[in-house]
């Protein structure tokens, strides 16, 4: 055999390719709005940064962190012990539960927040039905004060508590038996395990899981602007639109991003003790202690309880307002911008994050490793931030082709920040890390030994990358544009702001029907959020059982 | 070297002054192998030796910094030109299995087949079925199988398209020990019907006695001997080698003439010269089998600990030196500890090492020697 095809390049040294450069040019533009907000707080001389100090900078500070700090409690108080009960003992129900469970991830916290404004309205029928059994005042007070930080603490928790339940859920699984039994032949009673070996070891994940859903609280806009709480989001958007003070707007966002950056850092160490307590050759098969009576009906009322205030009565009023009050409206019009906006959206950002998953494949690199983390941390950005970080530079980018082109006569508009390009563009920058994560771990369960015996049982590298990975990544690429195409969905603020004019979806004609104090309106465009939503919650679940079941 | 040249063409694999390194570091130095047709071979190593390297290098995965890979006498890899690996030839069995997860146990095989016509690759396919005893289990999908048979289908993969020569990388150690051993005499038998030339990878010197006709033993990216498997257990060119394919113990020792060197177990008369001048301090290695208890001897030694074999006792034995030997003893011979035993060499070659310190003695003729008395 004579050498038929020479080549320098082999798998160990690879010139960077077009995947590589990609994978670069997505990493800056996940940069680009952290930097666009970081530039204003290095470089911006404005005024402006002493006057919020004066003003309002603490009073932001200080709604965020409060309300930070009530959801952090909030969510571990319903998810743990719910899966602690879930994990550790047998009553009727438990297997359902356990996945029902999840259903609240479906909800954005704002349409919840609606959702419960408009049930305990004054003239509402659970206000009305107390006033009729002459409730006392200490029982109705805090229903009508739902818009307060308080109760966007509730809202918040109860559609973030599923974050702490399915880590600590997982966390309890993994615990080996033996560790427990161990405990137990050492003369411990069984609380005392609990106390001192169970909760332990699961107290990274319980901190990652709470980490996540106080990352999601900072970021949250709909719920904290609807019930007036003055956090740092709806302080940045008050700012940018109602002071028109852009480098404001940018200062107040980079503090955020302080808050956010110490979160994430919090999060990973949390997750590498995760993989450090959990035990590989672990004996899952355990006891679970059976519970009877009362104690079975209190189990199940304490695992139903965040299912119905999370998921079940709110669904139900929105199907009765639905069916029996909502004035129809452009519903289905609405409902096709969302879907084609999402659809593409999600298909971008599934695109770009293959693309990046295969640079590093092909092209392993620690430095291009890096660049992936950096890719991997966008997940952590406000869709708030977001939308000022990318409108900033492209808005001031539209002012100067504008005056460019006036000189050729061309009528001056706003050629790049108020186009679809741009919102999809912001999309991709927040949630190419939710795409990227899941590649990533599908494509991880390729090993390169699968690569390389295809390449010696005769394939080129294409004919690898078609035969093998083609068929085994589908699975993963579907769930990615899926999980995408829900979260954009979802997604209110980065819209709100970045949206063409006159370009509605159904989280903005949800936002706006509440604004005006539409809250039964907006029950229609609410329920197709969540029923769309829902498909995400069911694959998650199946995956979860999949992975205990391997 | 010459002889090499010549002989290369005949060789099914010819390593050339070869060359590796691994994020930077060099992990492989200047190793020279050949590999005769039908051969099968091994890289005996501790982790980290640059044996899995070496094998990565063959399959063309790893770039040369120097040297040279040859196939039955043609070029595959220069540090310059590398052929591809789907052009090279040469099949390969992973350590993690590597099936294909989507594609069943006949599909599987059949994935290297492609230039073969329909009916010749089903032949080929069922064939191999029989040879690796999974007739009736070709519809199943890789999850469907237990660990063994999922590495002997990995194995009929790799062989399908007749490559010219076989890597295995590892492929047992994923294994329970029993299955590990049975399956190594298994693939060889396997490889032995097929004619086919294999270099097997592994860190277990039992899996390299059951497989391999030659074994190379590799210390930090350098072969130190390439030997059948007698050789190197009896034979063996370093204390490196000695230490590592199997038990045994050194003693402290002179050269007191050209086939003899005395030693706290007496006089010890070697079957060649060592070619180290009288009285150069040695080492003598003893393996416990060379060492046979025998209530009769004068040599002497405290019995401080004793394992139970079923068939033999294994004594470990303290001499006054302090030095602590293991020994063979008949299984009814069961003596106290704390006894004192006697000793008796029963040696067919005696293994000696100059002891590793500079040498100053300008007349010292050995090269090796590093350690005769000023």
């Amino acid at each position: 055999m004579a050498i038929t095809q020479v080549s320098r390049v082999t798998f160990g040294r690879r010139r960077p390719n077009g995947f590589v450069i990609t994978a670069i040019g997505a990493a800056l533009c996940v940069a680009l709005p952290v930097l666009v907000v970081l530039g204003f707080m290095l470089f911006s001389t404005s005024e402006s940064w002493s006057h919020l100090v004066e003003t309002v900078l603490w009073r932001y500070i200080l709604h965020s962190v409060l309300l930070s700090v009530a959801v952090a409690i909030g969510v571990v108080m319903i998810g743990v012990p719910a899966a602690w009960l879930i994990s550790f003992y047998a009553f009727p129900g438990r297997r359902l539960l356990s996945w029902l469970l999840l259903l609240p991830m479906a909800y954005p916290a704002y349409i919840l927040a609606y959702t419960y404004t408009g049930l305990l309205d004054y003239s509402g029928p659970v206000l009305t039905w107390m006033r009729s059994i002459d409730a006392p005042a200490w029982v109705m007070w805090p229903l009508l004060e739902i818009r307060s930080i308080p109760g966007a603490a509730v809202m918040l928790s109860l559609v973030l508590y599923p974050y702490v339940y399915l880590l600590a859920r997982a966390a309890f699984l993994e615990q080996a038996a033996n560790v427990m039994e161990a405990g137990y032949s050492l003369g411990q009673t069984r609380s005392q395990v609990f106390l001192r070996v169970v909760i332990p070891m699961a107290r990274p994940a319980i901190v990652a899981g709470t980490l996540l859903a106080v990352m999601e609280t900072l970021a949250d806009y709909g719920t904290v602007q609807f019930f007036g709480v003055q956090t740092f989001t709806t302080g940045i958007v008050r700012t940018f639109y109602g002071l028109r003070d852009t480098a404001g707007a940018a200062q107040l966002a980079s503090i955020l991003l302080g808050f956010v950056a110490l979160l994430v850092i919090l999060e990973r160490l949390s997750r590498r003790k995760i993989q450090y307590y959990s035990d590989q050759n672990r004996r899952l098969s355990r006891l679970a202690v059976t519970l009877t009576g009362w104690r079975a009906i209190w189990a199940m009322l304490l695992c139903a309880a965040p299912l119905m205030l999370g998921f079940a009565l709110p669904t139900a009023v929105l199907g009765y307002w639905t069916l029996f009050y909502a004035e129809g409206g452009a519903l289905w019009s609405l409902t096709l911008n969302s879907f084609v906006l999402a659809g593409i959206a999600s298909l971008v950002v599934v695109g770009v994050a293959l693309v990046i998953a295969y640079a590093n494949r092909l092209y392993p690199a620690p430095w291009l490793s890096n660049v992936t983390t950096v890719i991997g941390l966008g997940y952590a950005l406000p869709g708030v931030v977001v939308a000022i970080g990318v409108l900033i530079p492209f808005g001031a980018l539209d002012q100067w082709l504008s005056r460019g082109l006036m000189a050729f006569g061309v009528e001056p508009r706003l050629w790049i920040s108020g186009s679809i390009g741009l919102l999809i563009f912001a999309y991709t920058v927040r949630f190419l890390a939710v795409a990227n994560g899941n590649l990533v771990s599908g494509l991880s369960r390729i090993r390169p030994s699968l690569d390389h015996s295809g390449r010696l049982l005769g394939r080129t590298q294409s004919q690898v990358l078609r035969q093998i990975h083609v068929p085994l990544m589908r699975g993963s690429v579907l769930t990615a544009i899926l999980i995408c195409f829900v979260d954009v969905l979802k997604e209110l603020p980065a819209t709100l702001i970045l949206r063409p004019f006159d370009f509605n979806t159904l989280a903005v004609r949800v936002y706006d029907l509440a604004g005006d104090e539409r809250l039964i309106d907006a029950a229609p465009a609410s329920l197709m959020i969540i029923a769309v939503g829902l498909l995400p919650v069911i694959l998650l679940n199946r995956s979860v059982h999949a992975a205990n079941h391997d | 070297m010459p002889q090499i040249m010549t002989e290369s063409v005949m060789d099914a694999l010819t390593l050339r002054d070869l060359t590796l390194s691994y994020a930077g570091d060099a992990v492989v130095h200047g190793v020279d192998l050949a590999l005769k047709h039908r051969e099968l071979g091994c890289l005996l190593g501790p982790s980290g030796c640059g044996k899995s390297t070496l094998l990565r290098a063959i399959a063309g995965f790893q770039a040369l910094d120097d040297g040279e890979i040859l196939l039955a006498g043609e070029t595959l890899s220069t540090p310059n030109a590398m052929v591809l690996p789907e052009h090279r030839g040469v099949g390969m069995v992973f350590q993690d299995v590597a099936l294909f997860p989507h594609l069943t146990v006949s599909d599987n095989i059949a994935f290297g087949l492609t230039d073969w016509s329909k009916p010749e690759a089903r032949t080929r396919i069922s064939e191999l079925l029989d040879l690796i005893g999974l007739q009736g289990l070709d519809a199943r999908y890789p999850h469907e199988l237990s660990g063994g048979q999922q590495q002997r289908v990995a194995l009929a993969r790799a062989m399908a398209p007749k490559p010219k020569l076989l890597l295995l990388d590892e492929p047992f150690s994923g294994l329970d020990t029993e299955l590990r051993g049975r399956l190594a005499s298994e693939v060889r038998a396997i490889l032995k019907a097929d004619g086919i030339s294999a270099l097997l990878v592994t860190h277990d010197q039992r899996e390299a006695f059951d497989f391999a006709d030659r074994i190379a033993v590799m210390r930090a990216g350098r072969i130190e001997q390439f030997d059948t498997a007698y050789q190197i257990y009896h034979e063996p060119v370093s204390e490196f080698v000695a230490h590592f394919v199997g038990p045994g113990e050194v003693i402290d020792a002179s050269v007191s003439g050209i086939r003899s060197v005395s030693s706290p177990l007496g006089e010890l008369a070697s079957d060649s010269d060592f070619g180290l001048p009288v009285g150069c301090p040695v080492h003598v290695f003893l393996r416990p089998d060379d060492l046979i208890h025998d209530d009769h001897s004068p040599y002497r030694g405290r019995l401080i600990a004793k394992h139970f074999r079923g068939a033999h006792h294994v004594y470990e034995v303290q001499l006054e030196s302090g030095v602590v030997l293991g020994c063979l003893a008949p299984s009814h011979h069961n003596h106290e500890l704390g006894e004192n035993v006697g000793l008796r060499l029963e040696l067919e070659h005696l293994v000696v090492f100059p002891v590793k310190r500079l040498c100053l003695r300008e007349d010292c003729v050995n090269a090796r020697c590093t350690g005769c008395p000023a």
